[in-house]
């Protein structure tokens, strides 16, 4: 077989124009990024973003968005996706579609109906003060990161059998929050960290939600640095891609961990 | 007042009964199996006494205390699973552990618990594996431990060993009825294997279509059966079809042949037709002077089983199986021999439908 001719050459040809379609542009950006003082190449625009107090700031309140949105995330997509596997089975396309809804409803439409349902003259004015606002924004968050944690979550239950576990857990005395904590949490740690470095990445990043709320998050600050800087901008890109980058390495990590507590029931 | 009292139980489906007019009683330290095939409601009867169903109609008493409101977490009862569901998250000794620390035991008493069982089940060495590095048999002995530790009331067992392979299925199903003999705890052992629940049970109820065809020992369920499903069920039987020519003395028209069974047919009047059943081991080729039934035929096949031989005759329009042991001396006919299956009139079983 002529290598020109076979499959293995155009598998080639179309690898390399992935990457050179998704590199070209990130090496493009890093080579400026590094050009920041004249004629030679330094770190100083990198130096100069992550020495800004905004930086520092925003980042934090992003990191804290973040964190709290993967914990209400879980409490909220955990025991729901056990309970509609456990009892309700054939809503389950129903549910799953709900948690998709995210994905085609974008999210200003969102933040407006939050803006309209919670303003100072309604009922529930959260977004008069930074803790109502930011009670809104874990809120935002939440929902946005709901299609990837719920289905990391559904996908790490179907390799249980929840049923019996579950049966025979509570044959053993235990209730209901037990078998959540003890049983099923454990068993879909994985799923959920690999939800929870998606939530992350998506999180950090966000723009529209935190704009419009108007809260000093990292996507904001993003926007303003690059609207009237040169350098720095393509550094915080460089920067951005490197935590996402890094998010879906740790995924990738913490599943092949996994093989430990693999689950097996029958042999 | 027996220890387990289950009284006119029923469970409907959406209007489909599934379980119906089921009544048991069982004695603290009984060994009790339900035999039957798939579908007839076992596994329902079962999860409604461990409350994982809610019965339609019909009262559950276990020590003399009404179970059924109580939910499964209340009630102290031991469960096995077919799939053997230990949790995969922990070890052995955690998952020994698990029933006593929701109850609240303390430390010292765990550990003890926990070594207790291990040693019960001869996995001493095995207490810091995960059920993933187990084999099929270990996890299920792991999983019969797990409902032990907690001390039940009552243990129930549905289907532990149809995952397994036949030679652990028969070591396994020994050490469980050991493991019970010597714990003398009430147990309900679900199979729809009859080997399994005849070899292990004190009583077996041979159950069909969600009711409860006979309850008995072994003995009499295989050799007293009370209806045609039990007698077919539980082993295999030659039906074979008579006249009652006197129900006083039981004497009936087989084949053109007077016989009789030694013992009156009460129910019965003259010109009744008759079902009557004929184990195969209780079937012979050849005359036999004591057997006064006998019957002419043609081998059709003939099957070497090892201890047992296997020859199946061709009577008039039915076909017969008879079993005799293998004699290294004698050679089993051929077929299409022409050949004469005798029996002892007494020997066989009457049929009710
Ligand atoms: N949740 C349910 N909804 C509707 N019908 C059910 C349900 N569970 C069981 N059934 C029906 O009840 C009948 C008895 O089922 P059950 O599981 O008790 O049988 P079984 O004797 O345990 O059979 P097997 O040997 O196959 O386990 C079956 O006809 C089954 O289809
Ligand atoms: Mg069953």
């Amino acid at each position: 077989m002529n290598f020109w001719r076979s499959n293995r050459f155009w598998a080639w040809i179309a690898l390399s124009f992935g990457i050179l379609y998704f590199a070209l542009p990130l090496i493009g950006t890093f080579e400026f990024s590094l050009r920041m003082k004249r004629g030679e190449y330094s770190l100083e625009a990198y130096r100069v973003i992550l020495g800004d107090p905004r930086f520092q700031a925003t980042f934090l309140y992003s990191v804290m968005m973040a964190l709290l949105t993967i914990v209400v995330g879980v409490l909220l997509v955990v025991p729901t996706a056990y309970w509609v596997r456990l009892k309700l089975p054939r809503w389950r396309p129903v549910v799953e579609f709900i948690t998709l809804l995210p994905l085609i409803i974008p999210a200003i439409v969102i933040v407006f109906g939050y803006i309209r349902m919670y303003n100072t003259s309604s009922a529930l004015p959260l977004t008069g003060s930074a803790f109502g606002t930011d009670i809104l924004m874990v809120a935002g968050y939440t929902v946005l990161a709901l299609p990837y944690m719920y289905r990391a979550v559904d996908t790490g239950l179907r390799t249980l059998d929840i049923t019996t576990l579950t049966e025979a857990a509570e044959s053993l005395g235990a209730n209901k929050i037990t078998i959540l904590a003890k049983i099923i949490l454990p068993n879909v740690l994985v799923a959920i960290l690999s939800g929870a470095f998606l939530t992350f990445a998506i999180v950090i990043g966000e723009f529209v939600f935190a704009a419009l709320l108007n809260r000093p998050a990292f996507g904001p600050f993003m926007q303003l640095i690059g609207a009237n800087r040169a350098y720095e901008p393509a550094a915080l890109a460089v920067i951005a891609f490197s935590i996402t980058w890094l998010c879906m390495g740790l995924m990738q990590l913490v599943t092949r961990l996994q093989q430990h507590t693999q689950v097996k029931q029958f042999r | 007042m027996a220890f387990l009292e289950i009284s006119n139980l029923q469970k409907d489906y959406a209007g489909n009964r599934v379980v119906e007019n089921f009544n048991l009683a069982v004695e603290q330290g009984e060994f009790i199996s339900f035999l039957g095939p798939s579908g007839c409601g076992k596994t329902t009867v079962l999860r409604m006494v461990a409350g994982f169903e809610t019965p339609s109609a019909g009262s559950i008493r276990i020590d003399g205390k009404d179970v059924v409101n109580l939910k499964p977490n209340q009630r102290n009862i031991g469960m096995v699973f077919q799939a053997y569901a230990l949790f995969p998250n922990m070890t052995v000794a955690q998952n020994l552990a698990f029933g006593l620390k929701v109850a609240g035991k303390s430390k010292a008493e765990i550990e003890s618990t926990v070594q207790e069982m291990l040693a019960l089940i001869k996995l001493e060495e095995l207490g810091q594996r995960y059920p993933f590095q187990l084999s099929g048999g270990q996890q299920q002995r792991v999983a019969l431990a797990r409902a032990l530790a907690v001390k039940p009331k009552l243990l129930l067992l549905d289907e532990p060993l149809s995952a397994l392979d036949a030679k652990i299925r028969v070591s396994l199903r020994e050490e469980i009825r050991s493991i019970q003999r010597k714990l003398q705890i009430t147990t309900i052992f679900v199979t729809h294997d009859q080997e399994e629940a005849l070899s292990m049970s004190d009583r077996i109820v041979v159950m069909h279509k969600g009711k409860a065809d006979q309850l008995g020992t072994p003995f009499e369920i295989y050799n007293q059966p009370k209806t045609r499903f039990v007698a077919s069920f539980v082993g295999t039987i030659n039906v074979l079809e008579g006249v009652v020519t006197n129900p006083q003395t039981g004497s009936f028209k087989l084949n053109g042949t007077e016989l009789s069974l030694g013992r009156s047919l009460s129910k019965l009047k003259m010109g009744d037709s008759i079902a009557l059943a004929l184990r195969p081991e209780a079937a012979s080729l050849g005359q036999v002077a004591r057997k006064a039934g006998q019957l002419q035929g043609i081998v059709q096949d003939v099957n070497f089983l090892g201890s047992v031989i296997r020859v199946r005759v061709k009577v008039g329009e039915s076909v017969l199986s008879l079993d005799g042991f293998n004699q290294p001396l004698v050679a089993p006919p051929k077929a299409g021999a022409q050949v004469i299956v005798s029996f002892s009139p007494e020997e066989l079983l009457v049929l009710a439908d």
